[in-house]
């Protein structure tokens, strides 16, 4: 069988950073291609290019073996090929059947939308591929579920005989993903072709017909899910061995850092994302949080920070019942935070360096000298940080929008860790940086944890978990469902009390 | 890398000069040489009668464009800065001339009363956004209106105002002496004593936001509110406060003119300040010497459009070109940003090139 997509030496830089370089694909008709690779390995740079949405510097892209190329997505709809987004874009307050059609709305002379013939063509659309939703739901109405199936007819809608889905199940529960890959097989067995991108090893290996490796920004592998295995599968992403399971040889401290009890919180339109949930941090142990994203990981990290209060239960630190406290209280009582999330909450991006060393910390010594900053002392540990956490920057006057996301997360951690604070909050700390840097930020965890700190280390990474964890609580459903010693654990155990299940 | 202070002068420099050939264009199919119009404008622009009443005006302007400033770096469009002027002025002319108290003291109430007055006033849009998500930008266009029908409203001779006898003018009783600040000569004219205070505010004003731990955590919320947030900053306060900050300072802006030259807030006061502040502080970078000269600038473009109809040209071809230049100042500050920003990634590029090397292999060779 021919390839209905091929791309040849896709090259795309960024100043200072190479996106997409010699990036090679073949994909087959009616076939599933999984795309996998670390995050930050290009994978949705390539797809922008494929979709239109970013122009390649440099290389061919082959469409049903026409060379065409791609200056906005409107040129690769046009050529049938389809876009599922990972954050779903739909109008809440409208019906399925408008939030399909917006954009291409079938008019007759005059304007007047032709609602029966687009209701009749979605109609049949579901129902040929299996789509479960109906016409007329208001979309505020939907599960996540469901809403991917708008998105996925959107597509289809226009036409679309070749669909990306970007990281597709990051935000479905299990279930959810079942009926996904029956839908996505169903779609093939009708001629169409799916690219798949993901970094979860066990879906793809399920889903795909052909698998495709991205390693730092270049496709270094193509493999076939019945000749390889998750082990292999790891290696070739991360491009070297799996690192072994660290030996600690002292047993963590007794006293109680965080001790969470019974904590509830429902947000104001009532929804509960956090069901009673018991946790506890002592001093010199690193806590792992396991769990699929949007399991209530990120309330969880707000109601420690004092971002939002907790609705019942309470929050301590060093025994001191936080649940009131400001934000502000909460870090000067000793809590250092690396956010998930480093260029919306944990920089100020267009303010220099040495600015963002005070961000977090400007209300005490030494970046604050009662009401007057301390810009002296600011300077001087941004200069310390950069040579202690190898922050690749000319100096700490630029802009921290500058530097990429690895140095930037570099020297929010060496930030975070500056006042050696009693209490570490680390969610998702080497999320989409270079494996470089990953070592780095691990063992400045590893050391402070050795020196005595608390650390709730929340991550989506099981490498990461596996490593650095004490212990591991699994968050699910807004429930800590299980607490496992890491030693006897093993990565399929955990992967199962993830979605919910209980260990035998 | 240039320096930031060279591309700060650079890009209104090249909005002015932008500006300045456009008008030259207009003149010129009007069959008038620009040289002529622009010598004109220098020598009464800067005939020394004409520099005292610029400074005084300039003042006024520069306060405002303070106010705007501030702000701008909470990035709060504070358009209100017209009703927060007007209401403040009004009720410090209004509380000063109720009674006589020692000289010093008597001044300070008038001034606590406009700083007070425009800051509550601005503290209404300010907490309409905080706690109801009101844009500020609508909602002091309408406080605006609000606050030019309640002054409207009280100048009235049976309420707060007199009306002179045989006069169209409306008017709050006279400020007795104790509540008048003094002029200070200059070239043959008096200059409002209030401009040392307007100095005072533009330094006050930089090193609160550059100095203190509230101006850090001012610039940190306008920056980015989620991360001034997770920083541990109480950011929705931080907006409340600046816009009442903002409001505050706007209060003071027609205190000049009140306190050392009409002792009496008549409907004649000047309107408009909003718009004149706002342009000002983009003018000036929101940096106090930069809204200093921008003041000035503004100041002397409107008095000097006094000699063009003189010279048989409208003068309003000084609003089309202080337009211009508020147009091309926007332009001309991003093309610098970006400059900046492509100067700034290619250090970057070429220090963590250089470095990657010894360091990891990962994928950098051809970088």
């Amino acid at each position: 069988m021919s390839a209905i997509v091929e791309i040849q030496g896709i090259e795309k830089k960024y100043p200072g950073v190479v996106a997409n370089h010699n990036v090679n694909l073949a994909i087959k008709k009616g076939e599933i291609h999984a795309i996998i690779g670390e995050n930050g390995a290009g994978k949705s740079t390539l797809m922008k290019i494929l979709y239109g949405m970013v122009m390649p510097d440099s290389g061919t892209i082959l469409v049903d073996g026409k060379k065409v190329i791609f200056k906005s997505p409107q040129d690769s709809i046009a050529l049938g090929i389809g876009m599922v987004h990972q954050h779903f874009m739909l109008a809440d307050n409208a019906s399925v059947l408008e939030n399909v059609i917006l954009g291409s709305e079938p008019t007759s002379f005059g304007g007047v939308i032709q609602v029966d013939a687009a209701r009749a063509k979605l109609i049949e659309i579901t129902k040929n591929y299996g789509l479960d939703i109906n016409p007329d739901q208001l979309v505020a109405e939907l599960g996540v579920g469901e809403r991917q199936r708008v998105e996925i007819a959107k597509v289809l809608y226009r036409g679309a005989q070749i669909l990306i889905l970007d990281e597709p199940t990051a935000v479905l529960v299990p279930q959810e993903v079942d009926e996904l890959f029956r839908n996505l097989k169903d779609l093939t067995s009708h001629g169409l072709t799916i690219i798949f991108i993901s970094h979860k090893l066990d879906e793809v290996l399920s889903i795909a017909d052909d698998i495709s490796v991205m390693r730092a920004g270049t496709t270094v592998a193509s493999v076939i899910p019945s000749k390889t295995n998750k082990k292999e599968l790891a290696e070739l992403m991360v491009g070297r061995e799996l690192p072994k399971r660290r030996e600690v040889s002292t047993k963590p401290g007794l006293e109680k850092i965080l001790e969470i009890k019974d904590a509830t919180y429902v947000t104001p339109d009532h929804r509960e994302i956090l069901h009673g949930v018991s946790l506890e941090v002592h001093s010199g142990e690193i806590l792992g949080v396991a769990g699929v994203e949007g399991n209530g990981q990120s309330e969880l990290i707000e109601m420690i920070m004092g971002l939002v209060k907790a609705s019942s239960g309470n929050v301590s630190i060093m025994g001191h019942d936080i649940s009131d406290s400001s934000s502000r209280e909460i870090r000067d009582s000793g809590v250092g935070y690396i956010p998930q999330d480093r260029q919306r909450d944990g920089l100020l991006m267009s303010a220099p360096l040495w600015e963002n060393r005070i961000l977090g910390h400007q209300a005490t010594a030494p970046m604050a000298n009662g009401f007057w900053l301390n810009k002296a002392a600011a300077k001087k540990d941004s200069e310390r940080i950069v040579v202690d956490l190898d922050v690749r920057t000319p100096s700490i006057n630029v802009m921290a929008a500058a530097l990429s996301g690895g140095n930037q997360q570099k020297f929010i951690v060496g930030r975070e860790m500056a006042d050696k604070p009693s209490l570490l909050i680390a969610a998702q700390p080497t999320r989409g940086v270079d494996v470089g840097a990953q070592a780095l930020i691990w063992n400045q965890l590893i050391e402070a944890r050795l020196a005595g700190m608390a650390i709730l280390l929340i991550s989506a990474d099981l490498d990461e978990l596996f490593n650095l964890s004490d212990r591991l609580a699994v968050i699910s459903g807004g429930k800590i469902v299980a607490v496992l010693d890491p030693d006897k654990t093993t990565p399929e155990q955990l992967g199962l009390a993830m979605t919910g299940e209980k260990i035998a | 890398m240039k320096s930031r202070i060279f591309w700060g002068i650079v890009a209104p420099v090249a909005a002015i000069v932008t500006s300045l050939l456009l008008i030259s264009g207009i003149l010129l199919l009007k069959h008038t040489s620009p040289v002529d119009i622009l010598k004109a404008m220098i020598d009464y622009g800067f005939s020394p009668r004409n520099i005292v009443a610029e400074l005084n005006i300039a003042s006024g302007y520069y306060i405002a464009g303070v106010a705007a400033a501030i702000g701008f770096k909470m990035m709060l469009f504070n358009i209100g800065i017209d009703g927060q002027y007007r209401l403040a002025v009004f009720f410090a002319a209004v509380v000063g001339g109720l009674f006589t108290l020692p000289p010093v003291l008597h001044v300070t109430l008038i001034i606590l009363v406009g700083a007070i007055v425009g800051g509550l006033w601005g503290s209404i849009a300010g907490y309409l956004k905080v706690k109801r998500g009101i844009s500020e930008v609508i909602s002091n266009i309408m406080l605006n209106a609000i606050a030019a029908g309640l002054v409207a409203y009280l100048l009235q001779p049976t309420r707060l105002g007199e009306q002179a006898e045989g006069s169209n003018n409306l008017n709050t009783p006279i400020i007795a002496p104790s509540g008048q600040l003094p002029t200070i000569p200059f070239l043959g004219g008096q200059i409002h004593g209030f401009i040392i205070f307007t100095v005072f505010i533009g330094l006050a004003y930089w090193v609160l936001l550059n100095k203190s731990t509230f101006g850090f955590n001012l610039r940190a919320t306008g920056l980015s509110f989620k991360a001034a947030r997770a920083g541990g900053v109480n950011a929705p306060k931080m907006i409340f406060v600046t816009m009442a900050l903002s409001g505050a300072i706007a209060g003071l802006t027609g205190m000049g003119t009140l306190l050392s030259e009409t002792h009496s807030y008549s409907i004649s006061f000047p309107s408009g300040y909003a718009l004149t502040g706002l342009a000002l502080a983009l003018l000036g970078r929101n940096h106090p010497v930069g809204i200093a000269f921008a003041a000035y600038f503004w100041a002397f473009l409107d008095r000097s459009a006094g000699v063009l109809d003189l010279n048989g040209v409208p003068k309003e071809i000084i609003t089309i070109m202080q337009g211009t230049i508020v147009l091309s100042i926007v332009v001309a500050y991003e093309i610098v940003k970006r400059i900046n920003k492509q100067q700034e990634q290619k250090l970057v590029g070429s220090a963590s090139a250089t470095l990657k090397v010894s360091a990891t292999t990962e994928g950098e060779a051809s970088a």
